[in-house]
């Protein structure tokens, strides 16, 4: 009977994605196009932006998104020291163990653990809001259309929703959200956060700086990339002009 | 006995029982290789090279990986983040992948634009439509290994084109997913496979190169080479050009390894798979949103009313037909004549053909709804009818140009022609 409901209904749902359907209408949201420090061939994480953004990410987003697939020590790249790292981490909970006695323990978070997530699992973090999930930022920014700017969009078009359309209770108007409502409070208010820097902590500046912040969480990777991608080219170029002499020369003999 | 030319000792008491150095001489270096072939010609060993760079960071991917449901997506990331350099293979093999289809995609329209597949060379090309269809499912397992929600869902989707066959359909899907649904099974079978085919596809690339060996390359001319002036000797020339080529293809490949690494890539697929979120849009790699769009526009075929083929089934079989098609290419097109060059008609015919294909690119990335699926339908019936129905015609109808005496002879005009 089951096995039977199952493949019923695995069958249905192939057929849902195969089959032309009536047309939908599908909005299409233009994102607009930002200059980020980390676009171009040599482009690299503003270090200040960076340090400001986790400053963000840690008042304003981490109580409901976790980073889980960061870890403290990733931090040194953000130009924190040692002390610094360690000083963050001891502010967590882990749980370890078993001990000798066979009991797991709670102690604090080491540079080597990874971020200690606001929620124990996704029932725990829907329960606590409201239904909602709000997903782990780790790879959020690769893992949305036009990346970094879109997450700047979203965070800084928030706004009330026009006349005709109607919010459910615990939505929030925004206007590049696909479909507008969005379970997310607005996160960032002008001058709630005061910068260890002496920023002024505008929403466009806020908005700015976590996106940094979280673009290069999901991709820590990218300045040694690019410094190896110039490097490789650079003897690609000398290599491949000096296989076109060869290759000039040994052909000039069939003439 | 083979008397071995060589000098050496060593090399002449190998070679005399063993015969790998007479060997490579006669294949790689006296190889007679026509004089005229140009860089189009040099796609067939840059997917050779491909071939290699994707089979070693796919082993070294492979000693870092977790083929779990639990652990895949976050293995992968580990090798971003944590494994030396883990990031340097894993996208060397992703762009990789997509590197291999467009020079596999190069290699395939030149043989049909300068008459590859035409007499002698019918099992050569057949050889090669056989690895395209290994890579297919190569790729296709491949993707689903990172289990991300495109990994999830377009394995959902592709694996339940089967259950599209009457009577058996259901059951072989429960058989190729290894359960009910998409799960821990069908991943580990999956990478199992994923690990398998390469080797299989080695296989028959050493199939393809003894086929290709025994007929010799064709060449833009599409004449044999039958003087000895016609041919010159693989090594230093073609080796020469080809390693030019090599150079020119890692620029190109790098550049998108080390700037724009996820350019080919679905944002989705950075999101864990979640069996109870379905995407918004389901699209496949762009390698194959051609038969993407031939599956997803074809209506139900109907007769006086009557539902002779359901459309998802009739897609299933457009989708294969379209790759099968090619099989019978050499006998489809029945012009004596191989080259373009010389086959006006034939010529234009291509160049439509190419875009039909492009244009059914296009159509597979969007949604089929409106204007794209009457796009779809046209395109997808200019396919086919390019293969059953123009190419025979014009190859009965169509008045070829004269062609040159020999290879030689054109190459030496040409050279005229430059110089006055």
């Amino acid at each position: 009977m089951i096995r039977g409901a199952l493949t019923t209904a695995c069958s249905l749902m192939a057929g849902l994605f195969l089959l032309p359907s009536p047309a939908a209408v599908v909005e299409i949201i233009e994102i607009e196009k930002r200059d980020w420090s980390f676009d171009g061939i040599f482009g690299s994480f503003d270090r200040t932006a960076q340090q400001r953004g986790y400053q963000i990410y840690n008042e304003a987003c981490s109580g409901c998104h976790g980073l889980r697939l960061l870890t403290y020590r990733n931090l040194a790249a953000l130009g924190y020291s040692e002390d610094d790292i360690k000083a963050f981490a001891t502010d967590f909970d882990v749980t370890d163990g078993p001990d000798d006695e066979g009991e797991m323990y709670q102690r604090n978070a080491l540079p080597s653990d990874h971020f200690v997530s606001p929620f124990p699992n996704t029932q725990a973090s829907r329960a606590a809001n409201n239904g909602a999930l709000p997903p782990d930022l780790s790879l959020i920014v690769k893992a949305r259309k036009n990346g970094a700017d879109y997450i700047y969009a979203l965070l800084t078009s928030y706004g009330d929703a026009p006349d005709d359309e109607e919010l459910p209770d615990g939505m929030y108007y925004n206007a590049v959200f696909p479909g507008h409502q969005i379970a997310m409070p607005p996160p960032l208010y002008d001058d709630t956060i005061e910068y260890s820097d002496g920023t002024l902590a505008t929403v466009d500046q806020m908005a700015s700086d976590v996106t940094t912040f979280l673009a290069w969480a999901a991709s820590p990777e990218m300045e040694a990339r690019k410094r190896l991608g110039l490097k490789a080219m650079l003897f690609l170029l000398v290599l491949t002009a000096l296989l076109a002499a060869v290759k000039h020369k040994v052909w000039s003999r069939l003439n | 006995m083979i008397t071995s030319k060589s000098a050496h000792p060593v090399v002449k008491w190998i070679d005399e029982r063993l015969p790998v150095f007479t060997f490579l001489n006669r294949e790689l270096r006296d190889y007679p290789t026509p004089r005229n072939l140009n860089y189009w010609w040099s796609f067939g060993s840059i997917a050779g090279v491909v071939l290699v760079v994707m089979t070693l960071t796919g082993i070294m991917l492979a000693m870092q990986y977790t083929a779990h449901m639990d652990y895949a997506f976050d293995s992968v990331e580990r090798i971003m983040r944590d494994v030396n350099y883990g990031w340097l293979l894993r996208y060397l093999h992703m762009n990789g992948g997509s590197m291999f289809f467009i020079v596999v995609y190069i290699h395939l329209f030149r043989g049909i634009y300068f008459g590859s597949y035409k007499s002698p060379r019918e099992i050569l090309w057949a050889l090669g439509v056989v690895i395209l269809l290994l890579m297919m499912a190569t790729a296709f397992m491949g993707y689903v290994l990172p289990w991300g929600q495109m990994s999830f869902w377009g394995a959902t989707v592709i694996t339940n084109l089967f259950s599209a066959i009457p009577l058996v359909g259901d059951s072989i899907v429960n058989w190729l997913w290894g359960g009910y649904s998409i799960a821990n099974p069908t991943l580990t079978r999956f990478y199992a496979l994923h690990y398998l085919f390469p080797f299989l596809i080695f296989v028959v690339v050493a199939l393809h190169l003894v086929a290709l060996h025994m007929v010799k390359s064709n060449n833009p001319l599409g004449v044999d080479a039958k003087e000895p002036q016609d041919t010159i000797p693989f090594h230093p020339y073609y080796t020469a050009k080809d390693f030019f080529g090599f150079g020119v293809f890692f620029l190109v490949y790098l550049g998108f390894v080390f700037f724009a690494p996820d350019f080919f890539g679905e944002p989705d697929n950075y999101i864990p798979a979640n069996p109870l979120a379905t995407p918004p849009h389901i699209v496949p790699e762009w390698y194959f949103l051609p038969f993407y769009a031939i599956l997803r526009v074809v209506p139900d075929i109907e007769v006086f009313g009557f539902i002779l083929v359901e459309a998802k089934l009739a897609g299933v079989i457009l989708m294969f037909g379209s790759i099968l098609v090619l099989f019978f290419l050499p006998w489809l097109d029945s012009s004596k004549v191989r080259s373009a060059r010389f086959r006006p008609i034939f010529k234009q015919f291509f160049w439509i053909f190419l875009a039909d294909c492009l244009l059914l690119g296009w159509v597979g990335a969007n949604p089929p709804e409106g204007s794209f699926v009457v796009l779809g339908r046209i395109g997808t019936a200019f396919y086919f009818a390019y293969f059953i129905i123009i190419i025979p015609l014009v190859a009965r109808f169509e008045k070829p140009l004269p062609l040159p005496s020999s290879v030689v002879s054109s190459v030496l005009n040409e050279k005229k022609g430059e110089r006055s």
